[in-house]
């Protein structure tokens, strides 16, 4: 698709590829990984071929998701640093969920939530290589101490739990915020989208002031 | 390997009571540590009775042979040389495998329904038809006795010959013991000779004698007379207070319910949030400043 002249690049089309990777792994990570966390999610293991093919490939697509997390890391960390103003956005934010963004501080590319989402993200899955790490059987489990590994298999659980439930919210701010998955499907905005809801980006990308 | 002619009274990631009906009487192995010789004729029985074959190990300069439990043999010898008082050394020997716990931390940790039973004479199997070779069987065994099998990616542990005990048999070690250290039938019974056990030890000198039946774990389907009961991890580290322990209780108990509660709540929340609140959308005034965009 040709670029539209009128509308904002907001994401490359390598971006948008390893973006994508990223979420298919993720939730066929979450899907086989919630099969082995409660019985009530074990049919799951259905999808993978069953629980033993769903134990052999969970953590190689684990692999896989890390990678194309790790590229997202370093592509977004500098662009995900916090603000003085980014904070005062995040202090407004039940007027946000309320539906109200009128008094919201200026967001730039990305608002403080999205920072905010940014790094309990990089947080979990930090925590998710390590403790997989420790809990992958078939390779690396037998280095560990039986105490380690009790304590990588909470540390995985929980963890897996909280980056679900960002996920779950993450797209679910997508969906709410509409067009905003043009960008990610696409790579174009539409600038009133952008002056909308980024306007510091959206100056930037005119070629106005900051 | 399970055996279905046995009660299974509980099985791993199943939420749903499993058939109760029917009581049985719990059995138990008493193991008379003061009066094994350390033959190792339980370990050959083991491996006779079950058709398995360790790989021929090398020597390391001690009797433990082979060095540690394996798939291959769900029981094995330890041997420790012990000087409690200066100048009297013991020789301690001690039959390591399954301890089959009333409360099986291999059962609780368990992923995949029905890998991990109990039957309800109290013996704990895998049945590895079931088992996918997780190994959190092993993460939550306070007594490290699974052992993952590198050619299936199973994991095996003493059956406690439940093949044999359902029809009316001991176990093969039980039947093969030629001191009479190791000795089966109901769990009271085994506990009552156990008692004159220790009375005897006591008489003879061992002021410290028991039994061990570790109530962390619910007590144990295979108990030991210890000449010195009050130091269990002399007896090459047999844990003095063996427990599932916080964090697979945290893992496999509290967790699961919160988190799946949790992750329901966020997914209620986001959906109630949008049929109340509506999108977020482009405000008119600013579609407005770009209506030729459109």
């Amino acid at each position: 698709m040709k670029n539209d002249p009128q509308k904002l690049i907001r994401y490359t089309p390598f971006e948008r590829a390893n973006h994508w990777l990223a979420a298919i792994t993720f939730i066929l990570l979450a899907l086989s990984g919630l099969a082995f966390f409660h019985p009530a999610f074990y049919p799951l293991n259905q999808l993978f071929g069953g629980g033993v093919w769903t134990r052999i490939l969970h953590p190689f697509v684990g692999v896989l998701m890390a990678l194309s997390f790790g590229v997202m890391f370093s592509n977004y960390r500098k662009l995900n640093v916090m603000t003085p103003a980014d904070k005062e956005w995040l202090s407004h934010v039940r007027e946000m969920v309320d539906g109200d963004d009128r008094n919201m501080p200026e967001a730039g590319k990305f608002n403080g939530g999205q920072k905010l989402l940014f790094w309990l993200l990089v947080i979990c899955m930090a925590l998710l290589i390590l403790s997989g790490i420790v809990i992958w059987r078939a390779y690396f489990a037998f280095l560990f101490p039986a105490a380690v590994i009790r304590l990588a298999s909470v540390v995985h659980a929980v963890a897996a739990t909280i980056m679900i439930a960002l996920i779950i919210f993450h797209i679910y701010a997508g969906f709410w915020t509409k067009e905003s998955i043009d960008g990610m499907l696409y790579g174009q905005v539409r600038r009133a989208w952008a002056k909308q809801h980024h306007p510091a980006w959206f100056r930037q990308m005119m070629g106005g002031d900051k | 390997m399970a055996l279905q002619s046995l009660d299974i009274t509980r099985r791993s990631a199943t939420t749903t009571p499993s058939p109760s009906q029917r009581k049985t009487q719990e059995v138990a192995k008493l193991i008379d540590i003061s009066k094994c010789i350390g033959c190792k004729a339980c370990q050959v029985a083991c491996m006779e009775w079950n058709d398995t074959r360790d790989a021929v190990g090398s020597n390391h300069g001690v009797y433990d042979n082979p060095m540690d439990l394996t798939e291959n043999s769900w029981t094995v010898m330890r041997y420790a040389e012990v000087e409690l008082e200066q100048g009297k050394l013991e020789w301690l020997i001690r039959k390591d495998g399954c301890m089959h716990c009333t409360e099986p931390g291999c059962l609780k940790a368990c992923p995949a329904p029905g890998a991990v039973v109990q039957y309800s004479n109290g013996i704990v199997d895998f049945h590895e038809e079931n088992c996918i070779g997780c190994g959190y069987c092993i993460t939550g065994c306070p007594f490290n006795i699974p052992r993952l099998s590198k050619k299936d990616s199973k994991v095996y542990k003493c059956t406690l010959c439940s093949d044999r005990v359902a029809v009316g048999q001991e176990p093969a070690c039980a039947k093969t013991c030629p001191t009479g250290a190791i000795v089966f039938g109901i769990k009271e019974a085994m506990l009552h000779h156990a008692e004159g056990r220790v009375a005897d030890l006591k008489n003879r000198g061992f002021a410290k004698a028991g039994i061990y039946d570790p109530q962390g774990v619910g007590g144990t389907h295979v108990i030991y007379v210890l000449p010195h009961a009050d130091r269990p991890e002399i007896y090459c580290g047999l844990p003095r207070n063996p427990s599932i322990g916080p964090m697979v209780e945290l893992w496999k108990g509290a967790a699961k319910p919160l988190a799946s509660f949790g992750l329901a709540m966020v997914v209620a929340a986001s959906f109630f949030h949008y049929v109340t609140k509506g999108p977020s959308e482009v405000s008119p005034e600013i579609e407005k400043e770009f209506e030729d965009e459109k």
